[in-house]
């Protein structure tokens, strides 16, 4: 095996070293009935020739890939600049372990920091992880901080959150001692309906924009929250949003969890992409994950290392704020090319150009008679379109007839919306793929 | 530096700062596209107070030149696998290859929607199925989710698993008395979290002197009826086989628990050893250890579960099927224009599942990479990388005890435990260990893991490294503990060739900065 630095000979001379008499003699500590006297039933080797071919033949089976998409419901099609890829691609990050030993792990301490800036930065909040596996793994997470914060065990949790997102903290939260509930959205602006919580309330979660593309007033969600001692939680899937949005720190948010795919990480048919967690200095003893702070040597000089480890399972055990050890570091740090290359300006410029072009296509299809536009509420870049009959049949035949992938179906997550579909665009569709985008729609 | 480093010699390294504190106004890293459609006034779109008001103020502002200069001055401080050995026990840090790299980007994978129609998207269904298939095979347990994004969240997963069948097959009110799971002290501390997350008080079982687990002390706590399950590492985390472990599985079945094994060691067993065949229920893997997948300084990683066949219906929604025509459940799906005679499906109708773990698949970009690897090794590759890992682990075991304390005699299996009780005498520990093995060109081991043994050194050095580095570290490591005698100074103030020294972790957890601000804000506001 290439891979295998020592050839057949150095072993057998190894061996001899050891006083082994064979291979077979260093497993002799596993019971001779539990060796497994057969080959493995997985094919011989592949050469890189054999293998790319394989993978390449299965990769055009994708058609989906190669379409013109107007797909978003979580993951995003945004411009990545050409630098992430190589520069994360740098083996001294992408071949690293966790920065346990701060010496020699700078490079990757430091991007973390600058990560948790930024992050900070857009959510407007105090102090953000090292990052959480992905958004919905981190929105599960926040409510269960939620829980040890306030110590009370009700959550409510808006019904316009992206599905996925809480079947996910439904089972993070099973054997938790915490009730979720649901807070339904109103129909005519598509956001959401808080009535009253009471004191046993640990906190309001909510999606904004939310799984229709509708902005939420947060603000005022904020203060609903706060009047009965409960957090805001803010969930955020589409985090090219805050180039443009206000940010929920600014809005009085408490916890801020964003899908971080938007920020320079390829679609990859759902991951790895990265869990933003931020939250009010206040709770920083409470917050799950890793976290880098400033560190100094005896020189004085400035570093960086992993700290309030306390909180963490290595040291905490079942006293742990979290289970979560191994986190997302290298799509972090995507994360961070990407936002450090397109900065300031770049992001808002992006957002600027999502919010536009996704303006000019609900126009043009509320144009197109028999379509309309269900929710009245504002939104960013995802919208959500009533056709004049069930959508997947439609949606399916504008892929087949026209190539185009024009949106998620929302049947697919609600039985009750047959004919109503998920359009989001983004800064890489063109005037031309939105015009016949229209066109499409008109002909199906 | 001493002339019997052989490894690394001292070299140039940059400094650089924060990027906020390269930030310059006006300047920038990207060029979009002219904005091709009408614009409108964002007020007529977007009320004004749902806007940003701050302007972004504090990103940086600085040009491509710049970004590509900070990140590779940085990465220049990190040690990586590329440079060498990286003998971090129990998180197998072996080469990852370039070509699993090449094989994720492919633009049919990286480019796919997760949202995209199944019909559309049946290459990517297969890469999942067929790693389904492998892993099965390599641990003798048919039941696979691929949706967790780590062993930790592996572990949840197996452990909601244990939970919900014990429910099913006992009725909640009589499962709510099985409220234990037993974990040696030896475990990962993810173990005990994880069965917290789950609901479960946890129970620490003792090893023995001998390093394995303590069978009598397992009978006494299984004796009490309560037990839903153990967690048990194999090998274990002293790099033992628990070789009684067809007992331990019974002693926990007849007691009505479920066996869940921590799958971080599954780089002693692959093609050697299965679990499913040692009686244990429900498993999890890290395609980031055992199958290669990178680390990349702290993740992503990806944790399948596997699971016998009385577990499967529990495993997390969706399952990834494959279906032959004519056999059931047709598809719906009108974009599914396939010639086979078979399809790959999402299967969401599992109404005993514990639910969905993650959205969408899971760590995708992880399978096709885990999956790369099982297919460049192939059946022979697999147990090829096992033995060469074990027989190396086997090699520094018996070039260190002449110079190290080890307080186990049972050979290891791809990690060997030391100490430093005998340099201790001298006041050297094993962080000090740690740290002067940085100025030989070494990763260090992990430390005071596990935490049983008192100033632990778990060294495993996986099948990436060649005989003469496995010597070269060898003799890193006796001339470290020669240091300990003669210089111990030396030792104690290590590293000396890195770009800075040992960093105050107290002073920087008594007062955390986790943020860059920019000075003017302190007094500003």
């Amino acid at each position: 095996m290439r891979y295998i630095p020592n050839s057949p000979r150095e072993r057998a001379e190894m061996l001899e070293q050891l006083g082994a008499a064979s291979i077979e003699s260093l497993f002799d500590s596993i019971p001779e009935d539990l060796r497994l006297r057969r080959d493995l039933n997985v094919p011989a080797a592949m050469s890189e020739i054999e293998l790319l071919n394989a993978f390449d033949e299965m990769g055009t089976r994708n058609q989906a890939a190669r379409r013109i998409s107007f797909l978003g419901g979580g993951a995003y099609s945004h411009y990545v600049p050409t630098i992430v890829d190589h520069l994360i691609s740098r083996s001294e990050f992408f071949t690293a372990y966790t920065p346990y030993q701060p010496e020699i792990s700078q490079g990757t301490l430091q991007s973390i920091f600058e990560f948790q800036t930024l992050v900070c930065q857009l959510t407007g909040m105090d102090i953000a992880n090292a990052s959480m596996y992905d958004g919905s793994t981190a929105m599960a997470e926040a409510v269960l901080m939620a829980e040890r914060v306030t110590k009370r065990s009700k959550v409510v949790a808006s019904a316009a959150i992206h599905p996925q997102y809480l079947e996910v903290a439904h089972t993070y939260v099973q054997h938790a001692g915490i009730e979720l509930q649901h807070a339904q959205f109103d129909s005519n602006t598509g956001q959401t309906l808080v009535d009253s919580i009471d004191d046993q309330t640990a906190a309001i979660v909510v999606q904004s924009p939310n799984f229709f593309g509708c902005i939420e007033d947060v603000e005022a969600l904020a203060e609903k929250a706060h009047a009965k001692g409960a957090l805001l939680i803010v969930a955020i899937t589409e985090a090219m949003s805050l180039g443009l949005l206000r940010s929920p720190g600014a809005s009085g948010a408490d916890i801020v969890v964003a899908e971080g795919q938007s920020f320079g990480v390829p679609l990859s048919f759902g991951g790895p992409y990265v869990g933003l967690f931020a939250i009010r200095e206040k709770y920083a003893r409470q917050i799950p994950g890793r976290l880098v702070g400033e560190a100094y040597d005896k020189q004085g000089r400035r570093g960086f290392v992993l700290t309030l480890a306390t909180r963490e399972q290595h040291i905490r055990r079942e006293k742990a704020t979290s289970n979560i050890c191994t986190n997302e570091g290298l799509i972090a740090l995507a994360a961070t090319v990407y936002l450090e290359t397109m900065g300031r300006r770049g992001v808002q410029e992006a957002a600027r150009q999502c919010a536009q072009k996704a303006h000019y296509a609900a126009r043009e299809i509320a144009k197109v008679a028999g379509w309309s536009l269900p929710f009245s509420g504002p939104f960013f870049n995802e919208f959500v379109v009533r056709a004049p009959s069930p959508a997947a049949p439609l949606l399916d035949r504008l892929a087949r007839e026209k190539g185009i992938d024009g949106g998620i179906a929302l049947s697919r997550f609600d039985a009750n919306r047959p004919n109503d579909f998920l359009v989001c665009v983004t800064e890489t569709n063109t005037r031309a793929q939105i015009d016949a985008l229209v066109a499409g729609l008109d002909i199906v | 530096m001493e002339s019997n480093i052989t490894k690394v010699t001292t070299h140039i390294s940059h400094n650089e700062s924060l990027i906020f504190e390269r930030s310059q106004p006006g300047r920038a890293g990207f060029m979009l596209p002219a904005l091709d459609v009408d614009e409108i006034a964002l007020d007529e779109l977007i009320p004004a107070e749902f806007q940003r008001e701050d302007d972004l103020r504090g990103m940086p502002e600085v040009t491509e030149v710049d970004v590509v200069r900070h990140f590779t001055r940085m990465s220049t401080w990190n040690y990586s696998i590329d440079l060498g050995m990286y003998p971090l026990g129990s998180c197998t840090m072996k080469y990852n290859s370039r070509l699993n790299e090449k094989v994720a980007r492919i633009a049919g994978f990286a480019n796919l929607h997760p949202l995209a129609a199944e019909g559309e998207a049946q290459g990517a269904l297969q890469v999942v199925y067929e790693l389904q298939q492998h892993l099965a095979e390599i641990t003798g347990l048919p039941g696979i989710s691929l949706q967790p994004a780590a062993g930790a969240h592996g572990e949840m997963t197996g452990i909601m698993i244990i939970r919900a069948f014990i429910d099913a097959r006992d009725g909640k009110e009589k499962s709510a008395q099985r409220r234990t799971m037993l974990i040696p002290d030896s475990a990962h501390g993810t173990n005990p979290a994880s069965a917290h997350l789950s609901g479960f008080t946890v129970k620490t079982i003792r090893s023995t002197p001998q390093g394995l687990t303590d069978l009598d002390h397992l009978r006494e706590l299984c004796a009490h009826g309560d037990v839903a399950g153990l967690m048990l590492t194999n090998p274990n985390t002293l790099g033992l086989f628990e070789r009684n472990i067809q007992q331990i599985c019974a002693i926990v079945h007849d007691a009505g628990g479920l066996v869940y094994m921590d799958g971080a060691n599954m780089n002693a067993l692959v093609g050697v050893a299965r679990p499913g065949d040692m009686g244990v229920d429900v498993i999890h893997l890290n395609l980031h250890k055992t199958f290669s997948t990178p680390h990349g300084g702290g993740g992503p990683g990806s944790g399948p579960c596997c699971c016998t066949k009385e577990l499967e219906p529990f495993l997390p929604v969706p399952r990834v099927v494959k279906i032959d025509h004519g056999t059931g459940s047709s598809t719906t799906d009108s974009r599914l224009q396939t010639q086979d005679s078979f399809v790959f499906k999402l299967d969401f109708d599992q109404p005993q599942s514990i639910g969905r773990v993650k959205a969408f698949l899971g760590n995708y970009g992880m399978m096709l990479r885990a999956l790369s690897y099982i297919l460049t090794h192939g059946r022979d590759g697999l147990r090829e990388a096992t033995e060469a890992a074990v027989l190396n682990a086997r090699y520094i075991a018996h070039g260190l005890i002449s110079d190290y304390e080890k307080p186990f005699d049972a050979p290891p299996m791809h990690e060997v435990v030391f100490t430093d009780k005998r340099q201790s005498r001298k006041g050297v520990h094993t962080l000090d260990i740690a740290k002067r093995l940085i100025d030989y060109g070494f990763h260090p081991m992990t430390i005071y893991f596990p935490l049983i043994v008192s100033g632990a050194m778990l060294i495993e050095p996986t099948e990436s490294v060649g005989r003469q580095e496995l010597d070269q570290f060898i003799e890193a490591m006796r001339a470290i503990a020669r240091e300990a005698i003669e210089d111990p100074e030396l030792v104690l103030n290590a590293p000396h060739s890195t770009r800075i020294g040992r960093l105050d972790e107290a002073a920087a957890a008594r007062k955390p900065v986790l943020r860059w601000k920019p000075k003017e804000a302190a007094s500003a506001t």
